[in-house]
């Protein structure tokens, strides 16, 4: 298997050209996507290559944009659909969670909704209170759907195509942060990542960093930064908010008694949350320390670079936490 | 358009009546606390557009609705008995007991179910539309949308979708002249709701008296056959709720009392077509009786069938989730 230097929104592209190219069911629709080559040009090319019946640029009509797919899907296409951003996916909240995440419950499974919803997340530059959500979470609170927030170009490949091959509905996250990162990607057609597996990114025998999507940067740095002082941390990616990996979690916290969560999004109902909640009601005997939440501060974001970068999480404020929950 | 014949205008009588003494038991045993839970949506007064609609159909054709699903269930050829045993949360009900009486649905049928998020099923029409479409078929779906409805998002943006994609919808508005509680005056600037078609460049078909099952149908099929070839149509049926919004809605029905008694007792649907087949036919009285006796009995099996149905189990709590 060849590997190819990609970043996340080439890897991501490859991911969506391959499963269309693999299953006519496949079909990609949302704003910008065709004609405008996708807002984060992660569609580029797709137009061209593969006509307007598989490419489908909609209206700015996010309920409908989301709705209409959960129906496709229903009837047996394979709809990938684009939010543009996750800050808009708010105005199709109700089909993406009463609809396409209750839709085979409700009706005891004789329907299924394989669809995936695409959605860039988190902080940009300057982007502002209502363009700068990283609201993951607030979807992985509801049973019914999978929630997939890839860290790595390979990563973004291989659960593209599984998101897009599972029977089940898929919201798909892409850190806005991350699309221009380059990473090694398998260049195989058949390179899939299992659902709801973590991934061990580094090894560790201190202190477990528990993190996902643009989180894990900031916490391989500071791994880095840490090691040089003699701290190793191990860094669990969790790739998947939903499932949820929390068994890598616990064997990497039963070596190291100690955790910290990193995140992107807010602190109040978080990721960070269900992690300190469950190493708490299920590691109990193995913990030396409370687990430390480095996330985004409980404030809107503001316009001003000066005061937005001090709302948000970096390297030096993951570096801290480790150090305070190691006592050092 | 062929003229249907006597079977048929029969068979719409019976399916009619099975609607009626459906709800009617529903609306019993909802007193009687054999039907519990908060909602019950009846559709007692709607006959003559669902079954009106429906009979346009084929069996490859496709069908959604809003909460008030019960009659259609019934008029798509669902089985009463797994629909009574929906009602009382049963195993053998149409979603194993999990879904209720809003949720009403039949794979079989093409019948994708009832919604109960005012305007959410209105995309899912729209989508499963553009499966047709997207695989060259001549399926059509049939969408009903209660007047309510067409002053939200989803009204707005499915049939805004359905009508670029030239998708082949055939909405139909149920205009009992209420949602909910407010009166159709008080929740749209134009209380015509067919004429939205024109803002959105689909193909407006006008009001029809939804109280008779012939005109239903006759629009219904001049709708479906503009929906099969070209794009979706709009169409609002005019017609009256005869339980109040759902069972536990009484005040309604004594603020307007008058109101009801009027299309009670001059614009029955049940009773305009009666009328009309004993005009055609006749000595079509005995044809009659013996289909109510019939559809009697199909209530009440359904009712013993439900009464006798196990539960659903922890393991039926736990499954479906998610595709294994």
């Amino acid at each position: 298997m060849s590997v190819k230097m990609l970043p996340m929104r080439e890897a991501l592209r490859a991911a969506l050209r391959e499963e269309m190219l693999r299953d006519e069911r496949v079909f990609v629709m949302g704003e910008e996507v065709g004609v405008w080559q996708g807002t984060h040009r992660v569609t580029r090319g797709l137009l061209d290559e593969f006509g307007a019946k598989r490419v489908r640029d909609t209206p700015i009509s996010e309920m409908a944009i989301a709705g209409v797919a959960v129906g496709a899907a229903m009837a047996g296409l394979r709809p990938v659909a684009e939010m543009m951003t996750i800050n808009f996916a708010f105005l199709a909240i109700d089909a993406i969670i009463n609809h396409a995440a209750k839709i085979h419950y409700m009706f005891d499974g004789m329907f299924r909704v394989p669809l995936v919803i695409r959605a860039a997340s988190g902080w940009g530059d300057q982007a502002t209170a209502t363009h700068s959500h990283t609201a993951e979470p607030i979807f992985a609170h509801f049973p019914g759907l999978y929630v997939a927030c890839p860290a790595t170009p390979a990563d973004g490949k291989g659960m593209l195509k599984t998101a897009i091959r599972n029977d089940n509905p898929v919201l798909f996250t892409e850190s806005i942060g991350l699309y221009s990162k380059p990473g090694p990607v398998p260049d195989d057609e058949d390179f899939v990542l299992p659902v709801g597996k973590a991934d061990i990114k580094r090894e560790g025998r201190h202190c477990t960093i528990v993190t996902y999507a643009r989180g894990l940067e900031w916490s391989l740095h500071a791994a880095d930064e840490l090691a040089k002082e003699g701290i190793e941390c191990e860094v669990v990616d969790m790739r998947w908010l939903r499932p949820l990996d929390m068994a890598t979690v616990f064997e990497s916290f039963k070596k190291t008694n100690h955790c910290v969560v990193v995140e992107e999004s807010l602190p109040f109902y978080s990721f960070g949350s269900e992690i300190a909640a469950q190493i708490q009601e299920h590691m109990f005997d193995y913990m030396d320390a409370p687990v430390k939440r480095v996330t985004a501060m409980d404030v809107p974001l503001p316009y001003a670079r000066d005061i937005e970068l001090m709302a948000l999480p970096d390297t030096s404020k993951v570096v801290s936490a480790v150090k305070e929950v190691l006592h050092v | 358009m062929a003229t249907p014949n006597k079977e048929t205008l029969l068979d719409w009588y019976r399916q009619m009546y099975l609607i009626r003494q459906f709800e009617t038991k529903c609306d019993e045993l909802y007193r009687q606390k054999k039907i519990t839970g908060v909602y019950l949506h009846l559709y007692s007064g709607h006959e003559a557009v669902g079954v009106g609609a429906l009979a346009t159909l084929g069996p490859t054709d496709h069908v959604i609705t809003a909460y008030r699903d019960h009659g259609i269930a019934l008029a798509r050829g669902v089985d009463a008995k797994p629909i009574m045993a929906e009602m009382m949360g049963k195993k053998t009900g149409t979603s194993g007991g999990k879904g209720g009486s809003m949720h009403l649905a039949s794979r079989e049928h093409n019948f994708w179910g009832g919604y109960a998020i005012v305007g959410g099923h209105l995309p899912l029409a729209a989508g499963i539309a553009l499966e047709s479409r997207y695989n060259g078929k001549q399926d059509v779906v049939i969408s009903f949308i209660g007047d309510g409805a067409t002053n939200n998002g989803y009204f707005h943006e499915a049939l805004n979708m359905s009508a670029i994609w030239d998708l082949p919808v055939i909405w139909i508005i149920e205009n009992n002249l209420v949602g909910m509680g407010t009166r159709i005056e008080d929740s749209s600037g134009q209380v015509e709701l067919h004429k939205r078609a024109v803002g959105y460049g689909i193909k407006d078909l006008e009001r029809v008296d939804g109280q008779d099952v012939m005109a239903v149908y006759e629009r219904v099929a001049e709708g479906v056959a503009h929906a099969r070839t070209k794009g979706p149509v709009l169409i609002e049926a005019m017609t009256y709720r005869y339980k109040g919004h759902g069972v536990s809605d009484r005040s309604y029905d004594k603020r307007l009392e008058d109101e009801l008694r009027e299309w009670v007792q001059n614009r029955d649907p049940l009773k305009i077509h009666e009328r009309y087949l004993l005009d055609k036919y006749k000595n079509i009285t005995t044809e009659i009786k013996k289909i109510e006796r019939e559809m009697d009995a199909v209530v009440e099996e359904s009712v013993e069938f439900a009464l006798t149905s196990p539960d659903p189990t922890y393991a039926d709590l736990i499954n479906n989730v998610y595709v294994e």
